[in-house]
């Protein structure tokens, strides 16, 4: 992994009416990392990642995507959105076209391809994703695991730098949830520079170079996967990841009992 | 002999309808234009560009649509010889776009913030957005409110006749002024006229929301 910074994010601040949400977040993310980010419900964990797309304005602090700063007052954000990819956690696939036209309205439409090499490429991200032959289809007629997917293959087909995920398999049935994180996982093989939100903990737990741990809108502990999950230094992570694991037993048990 | 009234006035009739058909058509034209205008202005415009578009839109339903004929037809014909027909087009449509403008404000209100953000998200402008992702979507949802609102100005087409257009309310008074005493079954038979167009703009309408209709989506 080079150590070359792709994304830099420097004392980022940001306020929804009174309420700080995100309170002086820091961090860094090198080309070719993975970067977890966990956290209970209402830390601010979808609220930073928005903001590092643009999609949220903030209130102070400073962006940086390699070295085009993304909160400066001129920053073309259109251009920068589409070096970044987004997957949101409930899909967000346009639902009045066709899974091909998804894919399609970006590459036209930002990337300005003509016909045959958007159609190229249409083609050769649905079968990344494992869904060549849905091309035709309408995102109401995919289930929801399958529209996650095409929504990745949406994001990789701007050919992005740096991929965004805020928490995309919180949506699934459990049945749905596998195909996701091995496209997921391929993404990481190939070496994707990510930063996930996601309380797919084992998940995390395996494929993030760094975790961060949210909390209250703060970075409250920030490490390597190992250290955050096994030996977490901060007494508030440690309540989190025993609540996780307490939880879990509780479900393994209830299941087993209910059998 | 009322049947012979008629039989004989049908060509008249027909032109009566041809003419409101097409001033209806005219009218829900500039309506949608202007009407989809000031909604955008309405939805995604900054304080002034918001007022602005509201005033407009307070303004034109707030005046009696005779007197926005009167307004188009002998206003305008003060300084410019505008057509009756495209007086009335003028005046009838912008009101028009009035309706259609809440119409619209309400379709792009519907359309789930989530499609501007996942369109934003892979690099399209606002106005992209907006014109490639929301308003597709938002006007297909308006199809329905918009058939009763194109339903209501095909019937309007008759207060036209007030500045002498002449579509079918004008062609029927003048077959009951060359036929004595046949007004009853001549306002009839434009009546009927009036149905079976409804009755058509109706089925245009739903099929074009049949055909638009997006596979899987319920409405
Ligand atoms: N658009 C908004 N307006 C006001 N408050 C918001 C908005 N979005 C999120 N919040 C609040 O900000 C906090 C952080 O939310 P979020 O970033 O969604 O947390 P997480 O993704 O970690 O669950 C929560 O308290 C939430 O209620
Ligand atoms: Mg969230």
């Amino acid at each position: 992994m080079s150590s070359r910074n792709l994304m830099r994010v420097s004392h980022l601040t940001k306020y929804f009416g009174d309420t700080p949400v995100l309170n002086d977040v820091s961090l860094e993310v090198a080309a070719g990392e993975v970067k977890g980010i966990i956290g209970p419900s209402g830390a601010g964990k979808s609220t930073l990642i928005r903001c590092l797309n643009g999609l949220e304005p903030i209130d102070s602090g400073r962006i940086w995507l390699e070295d085009t700063e993304l909160t400066a007052a001129r920053a073309n954000l259109d251009r920068l959105r589409s070096r970044i990819g987004f997957v949101f956690q409930d899909f967000n696939l346009f639902t009045h076209l066709s899974v091909a036209d998804n894919i399609r309205l970006g590459l036209r439409r930002v990337r300005r391809l003509g016909r045959d090499e958007a159609d190229h490429i249409v083609h050769r991200e649905l079968a990344r994703v494992g869904l060549e032959s849905k091309w035709q289809q309408y995102p109401a007629e995919l289930s929801g695991g399958q529209q996650q997917r095409v929504s990745i293959a949406r994001a990789l087909a701007m050919e992005p730098e740096l991929m965004l995920f805020d928490e995309p398999t919180s949506a699934l049935d459990p049945e749905s949830v596998g195909g996701v994180l091995r496209v997921m996982r391929s993404l990481v093989a190939e070496g994707m520079t990510m930063i996930i939100v996601s309380h797919e903990m084992a998940f995390i737990e395996a494929v993030a170079n760094d975790v961060l741990f949210m909390a209250e809108g703060r970075v409250v502990e920030e490490g390597s996967a190992e250290q955050i999950f096994q030996h977490p230094q901060q007494r508030r992570t440690r309540q989190f990841i025993d609540g996780i694991a307490a939880a879990l037993i509780g479900e393994a048990s209830e299941e087993g009992g209910g059998a | 002999m009322i049947y012979q009234t008629i039989r004989e006035n049908i060509p008249y009739l027909a032109e009566g309808a041809a003419i409101t058909l097409a001033l209806a058509l005219a009218l829900l034209a500039i309506g949608l234009l202007v009407g989809v205008t000031l909604g955008l202005m309405q939805r995604y415009g900054g304080m002034a560009v918001r007022l602005l578009a509201t005033l407009i839109e307070r303004l034109l339903r707030a005046i009696p649509a005779v007197v926005l004929l009167f307004l188009f037809y002998y206003g305008i014909s003060t300084f410019y010889d505008i057509s009756s027909f495209a007086a009335a087009s003028l005046a009838l449509g912008l009101r028009s776009a009035a309706y259609q403008s809440q119409i619209v404000r309400g379709a792009l209100a519907s359309v789930p913030s989530g499609q501007m953000a996942a369109a934003r998200a892979i690099g399209l402008t606002r106005l992209a957005a907006i014109r490639h992702v929301v308003l597709p979507q938002a006007l297909r949802q308006a199809i329905g409110p918009w058939t009763n609102e194109a339903l209501s100005e095909l019937k309007d087409t008759s207060l036209a006749y007030t500045i002498g257009v002449v579509e079918l309310m004008r062609q029927a008074n003048y077959i009951v002024s060359a036929s004595y005493g046949h007004t009853l079954a001549v306002y009839s038979a434009a009546a009927l006229v009036y149905l079976l167009l409804s009755l058509a703009a109706t089925r245009a309408l739903a099929r074009l929301d049949h055909r638009l209709r997006v596979p899987g989506l319920v409405h």
